[in-house]
């Protein structure tokens, strides 16, 4: 096993006691880049080769001189006996979604392949002085919107490394890759819908997506702006506790960031589940959707490992004494994707008026006429189909002759996602749960091109994850084996506000309890080579 | 031909004057500053950067609100407001729409000939400022030091009824603007812009008809003139049987003339929704108690006091309640002299009046202190020092930044009342000018006041002219 293939709080031992240090760390993780990433996805089109659908393809930009300045100045305040922060020397890598500063940002957008932030994102920065030696900028679909990462700009788009055939989910798919490829050991990705939680599922790491309001948007380039959350995607349990200290807090460029206080994470992982109630509602073991042909209601059962996975994860955390509630209804989860399609695409529409050429970004090289259309050729362009289709639905939902049945409906509905929580969660209620436990996914990672352009079905993909983004509660999702065909198969655990460490803790008692299967000892495909 | 009657409101952009910008930590004015030198990634709307509400905001809107009479509300939310400007680097404005700070309210109109108007206030909302485009040489540039300046827009029901009463609206709003010291309402620099909807009607009619819109009419004279052409023209075109077409007009303030903008057929959908980067603002019962304890006494209500505890005329009042620091500064002055208020009314109106628009200061940032001023009316009163040397310490006082009596004594310039030096005087005079006195006694008695002038100007200023006077007919006539 290499360096590059611990966990973030083992490599930040060795470093602190000096048995190795942040630069070897750092060259270790660069050999592994170098192995298995093959080329960084570019706006350049061309068929793919042997190599590049055997390789991972996480970087958009791979910043080695920002992570060698790092690694050696960590080192350096280690000589002097300075403490350089609790991610001491940790490679990390960050979704291409926020802003560092000198760095290209380009949301996986033509529109944005030219900008290079003038500043850094609240949680970036965070994650820096906390110690963490930055990689780079890792590849996404473009501004996030999708669930393969194919839509990217930047291609190729990342592969499973598990199973480079099949997509590593998305948007925060190179984030997801990278770490299971020992890519970094921490990635700093973003959750709309289940943008951190679903790749996590399908690359096998942890993905944890915060409270609202848990960690600054503060650098974050906007997709839905109620929704999105910045979380951390972690080898294990442990690292995500970890990462989420550092991140966590209010932050003065940030007014919907909490102003609540930040528990240890990591302190917070001991003691294990007894005494906990833990539900399963039969809401989650099944997909329910709309026909778009016909409009009626289609339920579809969910993949039977998966099935299998939760309910024999429920099974260990009752054997280490917690309570398991069954039957829990969840009646509104079936309403969180029609809410989404909504909600969503009227606050992306809003924030993708800024990219109009004018100032940043990409501008037509055409001559035009007028401004209108310098605005037009450059936005047509300059984004690709995703955000289009976006705007277009954004812009009908919220004119005003339709924004009553449509917009103001959806948040209304939205309202009654979030009391199916309430309800559940609630210490006094008939459930009075600390966590709902649920299947992350419907299925494990699909091959590529299989869903792509189905942006209906794409989206069903995250039935299961959107609750958590519409009632702004924190949900953890954590590797529990895998299926026939060999790919990760994650479960989900859904708390109530601020319950980041309870949620923790069950997935850390849950990984104790499962460290001596067989399943935890298995390396991604692509390290095999 | 029917009587018409003219039905006017009046929407109000008011720059507050608050350090920095709404929603980021840029200096809010930029006046005289270089284009694009206040602005950072959050005003320009880079990709990733949020708004943070800057609460003096909201606590200068409060009392705007509060002077207006309007129910301030508990809960309201700020809105996007979306469309396509260079100017407007997120591609949308950050506003209040359907919830916005302040519903209801009114302002009183005294018409300097006439009753007072009651004005509605419709609805008083935050929003942001866009940036400035310039066209220059065939390129379109663009200043974003503007963006993200704090605004309230204020928009009245259609209550006034002609463009005096229009002018007079926005009189008013300056001086309450200034008076709570919360926008320097200066409207050459903008911070108080105007749009007009100007409508007519037979008079009597209740009901209202097609209006025009007139933009950025942005001087008191403009809201006059603006208005008037377009009653005059409205007028014109229903005498004539044509129909008023809602159309956008601007003012051209140099050639007296109003423009078409557009045509305004239809609306423009700008997709209002909640602004999901900024919470709602919550304004509870503690906090508002505690902005409204900056409220201070409005101008129409402290020019009935002063009418009333006073007993000045009407004139006085008016013009002492004109702006706030003033008519403190008469109240302090009247309470440190202790009596008779009309004789600082005069003092204040006549010569320190004069000093303040000289030297274009406030009332409040003079050093003659009203204290000072009443111990220099007190001095001429108790004829310590002649009026006239009075009034020449204002000056003195301003410009040294020391009391009077200070003055007084450093400058020896205590009235000579001692007869004797005065005669000692006068009786030099006389003896120096032999032929002003032949003139004099020759019958030609009214160069006394040359004989008044030479004595003076020996003594300084500090003799009594009054007696010099009397001495030197006495003596002339001898």
């Amino acid at each position: 096993m290499a360096l590059c293939d611990l966990t973030a709080h083992q490599l930040v031992n060795l470093i602190r006691r000096r048995e190795v240090s942040a630069v070897e760390v750092l060259e270790s993780v660069l050999a592994r880049i170098a192995a298995v990433d093959g080329r960084p996805g570019t706006l350049e089109d061309g068929d793919l080769s042997t190599e590049d659908v055997q390789s991972v393809h996480a970087f958009i930009t791979l910043t080695e001189d920002r992570a060698r300045a790092q690694a050696l100045e960590v080192d350096r305040q280690l000589d002097a006996g300075e403490d350089p922060g609790p991610l001491a020397g940790v490679p990390v890598t960050i979704k291409d979604i926020f802003c560092v500063q000198g760095t290209p940002s380009t949301a996986g957008s033509r529109i944005l392949a030219n900008f290079v932030a003038p500043y850094t994102a609240t949680p970036a920065a965070r994650m820096e002085s906390a110690g963490a030696v930055t990689l780079g900028k890792v590849n996404l679909d473009e501004f996030t919107y999708g669930s393969s990462n194919e839509s990217s700009a930047f291609q190729p788009s990342t592969r499973n490394p598990w199973n480079p055939t099949r997509v590593p989910g998305g948007s925060s798919g190179g984030s997801a890759a990278a770490v299971a490829a020992g890519e970094g050991s921490l990635s700093l990705g973003t959750d709309t819908a289940g943008s951190i939680r679903q790749p996590a599922a399908f690359c096998g790491v942890v993905g944890l997506k915060p409270t609202y309001g848990r960690v600054s948007r503060y650098g974050l380039i906007a997709f839905g702006s109620s929704l999105d959350c910045p979380g951390t995607l972690a080898r294990d349990v442990k690292d995500a506790a970890l990462m989420l200290n550092v991140i966590a807090g209010p932050d003065r460029h940030d007014g919907t960031a909490a102003n609540v206080s930040v528990p240890d994470y990591v302190d917070s992982l001991e003691g294990g589940v007894r005494g906990m109630r833990i539900g399963l509602s039969p809401n989650y073991f099944r997909i329910t959707f709309f026909d778009t042909e016909t409009g009626e209601l289609r339920k579809e059962p969910i993949a039977q490992e998966i099935e299998d996975a939760v309910l024999s994860a429920a099974g260990h955390l009752a054997a280490m004494g917690a309570d398991i509630v069954e039957d829990v209804p969840m009646p509104h989860t079936k309403y969180g994707i029609p809410v989404y399609f909504v909600v969503s695409r009227v606050e992306a529409a809003s924030n993708l008026h800024r990219y109009d050429g004018v100032k940043y970004g990409y501008r037509t090289p055409d001559r035009v006429e007028d401004l209108p259309e310098m605005y037009r050729k450059s936005r047509a362009e300059g984004f690709g189909i995703q955000p289009k289709m976006r705007i277009l639905m954004g812009m009908y939902v919220s004119a005003a002759q339709y924004s009553e049945q449509y917009y103001n409906r959806a948040l209304r509905v939205r309202t009654l996602i979030r009391q199916d929580f309430d309800q559940i969660f609630d210490p006094t209620g008939p459930y009075r749960l600390d966590t709902l436990l649920t299947p992350t996914t419907p299925t494990t990672a699909f091959p590529m091109g299989d869903v792509y352009g189905d942006s209906v079905i794409m989206q069903y993909a995250d039935q299961l994850t959107v609750p958590a983004n519409h009632a702004g509660i924190p949900g953890l999702s954590i590797p529990a084996g895998f299926d026939q065909a060999g790919l990760p198969i994650g479960v989900q655990l859904l708390g109530p506000d601020f319950s980041e460490a309870t949620l923790l803790r069950i997935g850390h008692s849950y990984e104790m309890m499962t460290e001596d299967e067989e399943w935890r000892a298995r390396r991604p495909s692509v390290l095999e080579l | 031909m029917p009587e018409y009657e003219a039905i006017i409101g009046l929407e109000t952009h008011i720059q507050l004057n608050t350090i920095t910008k709404v929603f980021c930590s840029c200096k809010a004015d930029s006046w005289e500053d270089l284009p694009n030198s206040n602005i950072c990634p959050v005003c320009t709307g880079l990709p990733g950067v949020l708004p943070v509400l800057n609460k003096a905001v909201v606590e200068k809107g409060v009392l705007l609100a509060a002077a207006m009479h309007a129910e301030i509300q508990p809960l309201s939310f700020f809105d996007r407001k979306n469309y396509f400007y260079p100017d407007l680097p997120k591609g949308y404005q950050i506003s209040q729409y359907d919830m916005p700070l302040a519903r209801g309210g009114y302002m009183d109109l005294p018409m300097p000939d006439g009753p007072t108007r009651q004005v509605a206030i419709e609805k008083l909302h935050i929003e942001e400022d866009a940036g400035k485009t310039k066209n220059e040489d065939g390129h379109r540039l663009i200043d974003f030091n503007r963006c993200g300046v704090p605004l309230v827009e204020m928009v009245t029901g259609p209550d006034l009824r002609s463009a005096d009463e229009a002018a007079q609206y926005i009189i008013r709003l300056r001086q309450l603007l200034r008076w709570l010291e919360i926008s320097e309402a200066n409207m050459e620099r903008g911070h108080l812009r105007c749009d007009a909807n100007v409508s007519i009607r037979p008079k009597g009619s209740g009901e209202l008809f097609t209006k025009t819109e007139i933009k950025n009419v942005n001087s008191i004279v403009a809201v006059r003139d603006a208005i008037q052409t377009e009653i005059q023209r409205q007028t014109r075109e229903v005498s004539a049987g044509n129909e008023i077409k809602a159309w956008t007009l601007e003012w051209d303030e140099d050639a007296g003339v109003l423009r078409k903008m557009r045509s305004k057929e239809t609306e423009a959908d700008y997709r209002y929704f909640h602004e999901p980067d900024l919470l709602p603002i919550r304004i509870d019962d503690a906090w508002r108690d505690d902005i409204l304890t900056q409220l201070p006494e409005l101008p129409l209500e402290r020019r009935a006091r002063f009418i009333e505890q006073y007993d000045l005329p009407e004139y006085d009042a008016n013009i002492l309640t004109d702006e706030r620091s003033l008519s403190d500064y008469f109240e302090t002055a009247v309470s440190a002299y202790g009596a008779d208020s009309k004789r600082v009314s005069n003092w204040l109106m006549n010569d320190v009046l004069r000093m303040i628009n000289e030297r274009e200061i406030k009332a409040g940032d003079l050093q003659l202190t009203p204290e000072y001023l009443a111990e220099i009316i007190k001095m001429v009163d108790n004829g310590t020092v002649n009026t006239s040397t009075g009034k020449s310490l204002l000056d003195k006082v301003e410009d040294a930044g020391k009391s009077p009596t200070q003055i007084v004594e450093d400058e020896g310039l205590a009235k000579v009342s001692d007869e004797g030096a005065i005669r000692a005087i006068c009786a030099e005079v006389v003896k120096e000018n032999p032929d002003q006195v032949a003139t004099y006694q020759g019958g030609k008695t009214s160069i006394i006041g040359w004989f008044v002038g030479q004595v003076m100007k020996k003594s300084r200023g500090k003799a009594d002219p009054q007696v010099v006077k009397a001495m030197l007919e006495e003596l002339l006539s001898a």
